[in-house]
């Protein structure tokens, strides 16, 4: 009971109980990274998501509303006719695919963490109340949540857009409003199931308030569901939004984001295919990406899964 | 083993519990009455279902509500300068019972424990809610707890969380809790079930340790009538909803005076026995709880059940010292008692 006792986390081999500098953390997350390659990748993929969304204006090569109709439909570089002053081609008005791309990543990645946070935001409260809570307050939530739930999604959203006009603020108000019943949801299936666990039952019987088995007890078990739901929803979010700016309906068509070059592509498909195949390829791996980084956060989030994970 | 007792410190009178459900009643709890003294251990014994889970969480105010309800009764507790009904306090004021006055330690210590917080964060969350620590005198407090329930590498242990203990520490981190606020009474709702043997045997020891150090009392609730010889002074015996015996524990081995004690004591092997012998089975099943019980609960089961146990219920009466059975029929003479 002396020796053995002393916690060796297995993954890392480290002491647990070391003291836990910021050193230490950084190795142990390093090496519960390298296990998991694709969580690798996929954390890859969402760093250059958020490197060319920031520094966008450093590493375009050109500005990406300057046209240069001398330019046009030109090929990326190894495609014949193409150059390296246009590594991915030009579209139809001459302007940079490459830039175009790099900047688009800031109207995606915008409306997928604000919308996911006003919809987790809105959707946690009223999933974590009306669980809670229960009794004919939940029955009403409930039923709210599943009527807002079987509107047919994209015509609901589609409608909205059209009425409010086309700009980012609405854009993300509307993700955000209209997913927030799917965290409500979750949360509030969650809430249920923790509110009759045995520590919760523990806590109430050591005298805790009730917002203290709220935030204490029950949110920190909520974290590990909802990020997984929140980064799903951030990629349906920047999915829903190139949709919505092909259909023309996202933001102005002089922002360049990646719905509206699909738009502009669409036409040249035939005759000038990359113009739509590189923000289609964007728009796939940010979302590949963001739902690799989901997997990896839920286990590394849950101290139990963490240890027992191959 | 234990110092004489000095004065009562719990008085429940008559506590009824029923739960609405859409069966129809069960009637979980039916005139339950007891007393605690200050420092004693009060074991409760009695098979699944027979209240006495129920019985203590009703206490405080912990059944479900609806469906459940506590329909009759009182539950007095004294704390040295007032006396409160538990049953008749408001939410907040039994919050401030629950964890600082009367601590309990559950069944399953795997379910029992948040496994996304730290142990230490768990054991001083009724420090900080309860005695006003601050984060750090609950640190140095939690530490010494720990290190009281007989944790090893305390100081490290702060920052584990659950799953790095094994059932039996588990256990004595819940015990570490519920002791955490020195309470005047320590409820342990069969605490050992879910552990193996030789952990049981720890568990054991380690509430009778920290019984005698604190002067907290114990309601030990139990099914295993083996523990009960260890650790108790007295014994509650309940059956159906209701107490069908109470007697000094020495005094409910050697003279159990109800048909169902003396059944439970027949169902107990023995180690040091001349003549090999089957253990005797309590024939039949527990009662149906969705029945108001208008006679004997126990009739169905009782070789000795006579016409008077069909037709009302008996009382707890004395027939020795400190000791009372609620049984028409005295079965060291073999003959019905008179009661009134």
């Amino acid at each position: 009971m002396s020796q053995t006792s002393l916690p060796v986390d297995q993954v890392s081999g480290l002491l647990i109980d070391e003291e836990q500098t910021l050193r230490h953390r950084l190795t142990y997350f390093g090496r519960l990274l390298w296990r998991d390659k694709s969580g690798m990748l996929g954390l890859l993929l969402f760093f250059i998501l958020i490197f060319s969304a920031i520094f966008a204006p450093w590493i375009a090569p050109h500005d990406p509303l300057e046209q240069n109709l001398r330019f046009n439909k030109k090929p990326p570089a190894w495609a014949a006719g193409g150059s390296w002053d246009y590594p991915l081609g030009t579209d139809n008005l001459g302007r940079d695919t490459l830039s175009r791309i790099i900047y688009g990543s800031r109207v995606s990645l915008t409306v997928g963490i604000f919308g996911v946070l006003i919809a987790s935001g809105i959707g946690m409260l009223i999933g974590l109340i009306s669980g809670y809570i229960g009794g004919r307050l939940d029955n009403a939530v409930t039923a709210l949540i599943n009527l807002i739930l079987s509107l047919p999604y994209l015509l609901f959203v589609v409608v909205i857009a059209a009425i409010l006009g086309r700009s980012l603020l609405n854009v993300i108000l509307i993700f955000g409003i209209t997913d927030s019943p799917i965290f409500a949801r979750t949360t509030r299936g969650e809430v249920l199931r923790i509110r009759e666990s045995g520590y919760v039952e523990s806590a109430i019987s050591i005298g805790a308030s009730r917002r203290r088995i709220i935030f204490d007890h029950i949110l920190p078990n909520l974290l590990g569901p909802l990020i997984t739901v929140a980064t799903f929803e951030m990629s349906a979010m920047i999915f829903y939004e190139a949709g919505l700016g092909f259909l023309g309906l996202s933001v102005p068509p002089s922002v360049p984001s990646w719905g509206n070059m699909l738009s502009n592509g669409r036409q040249y498909l035939t005759s000038a295919p990359w113009i739509c195949t590189f923000p289609g390829l964007a728009i796939m791996f940010a979302s590949l990406g963001m739902n690799l980084v989901g997997d990896w956060l839920r286990d590394v989030l849950d101290p139990r899964l963490r240890r027992v994970k191959k | 083993m234990s110092t004489q007792p000095t004065s009562t410190i719990l008085d429940v009178r008559n506590l009824t519990t029923r739960f609405n459900t859409l069966d129809g009643i069960v009637h979980a709890v039916n005139g339950v009455s007891f007393t605690l003294d200050e420092g004693e251990t009060l074991a409760v014994v009695g098979e699944s279902g027979c209240g006495k889970s129920v019985t203590m969480l009703s206490i405080l105010q912990m059944i479900p509500q609806p469906p459940g309800k506590i329909t009759d009764g009182q539950a007095l507790f004294f704390d040295g300068l007032a006396t409160r009904d538990l049953l008749a306090l408001s939410k907040s004021d039994i919050r401030h019972v629950r964890g600082r006055e009367i601590g309990i330690i559950f069944q399953d210590p795997l379910t029992s424990l948040n496994p996304v917080l730290t142990i230490g964060l768990q054991i001083s969350e009724s420090l900080v809610e309860h005695m006003g620590l601050s984060e750090n005198q609950a640190h140095k407090r939690t530490v010494e707890l720990l290190d009281m329930v007989g944790m090893p590498d305390a100081q490290k242990r702060y920052n584990n969380y659950p799953h790095q203990f094994s059932g039996g520490m588990r256990q004595r981190v819940m015990i570490a809790i519920a002791i955490a606020c020195l309470p005047k009474i320590l409820i342990a709702d069969e605490p050992t079930t879910a552990l193996d043997v030789t952990v049981q045997a720890q568990i054991v020891d380690l509430v009778s340790k920290l019984r005698d150090e604190l002067g907290v009392a114990v309601i030990w609730i139990t099914h295993d009538l083996g523990v009960v010889a260890g650790i108790a002074d007295r014994v509650m015996v309940m059956y159906g909803g209701q107490v069908v015996e109470r007697a000094l524990v020495d005094e409910l081995y050697e003279h159990p005076q109800h048909p169902y004690t003396n059944g439970l004591l027949g169902a107990l092997p023995k180690l040091y026995e001349s003549e090999s012998r089957r253990l005797v089975s309590i024939e039949g099943t527990p009662p149906d709880l969705y029945i108001e019980p208008k006679h004997c609960q126990f009739a169905y089961r009782c070789t000795f059940a006579f016409e008077r146990c069909w037709e009302e219920i008996p009382q707890l009466f004395e027939v020795g010292k400190r000791h009372k059975v609620a049984c028409f029929y005295d079965i060291e003479n073999g003959r019905p008692r008179h009661v009134p």
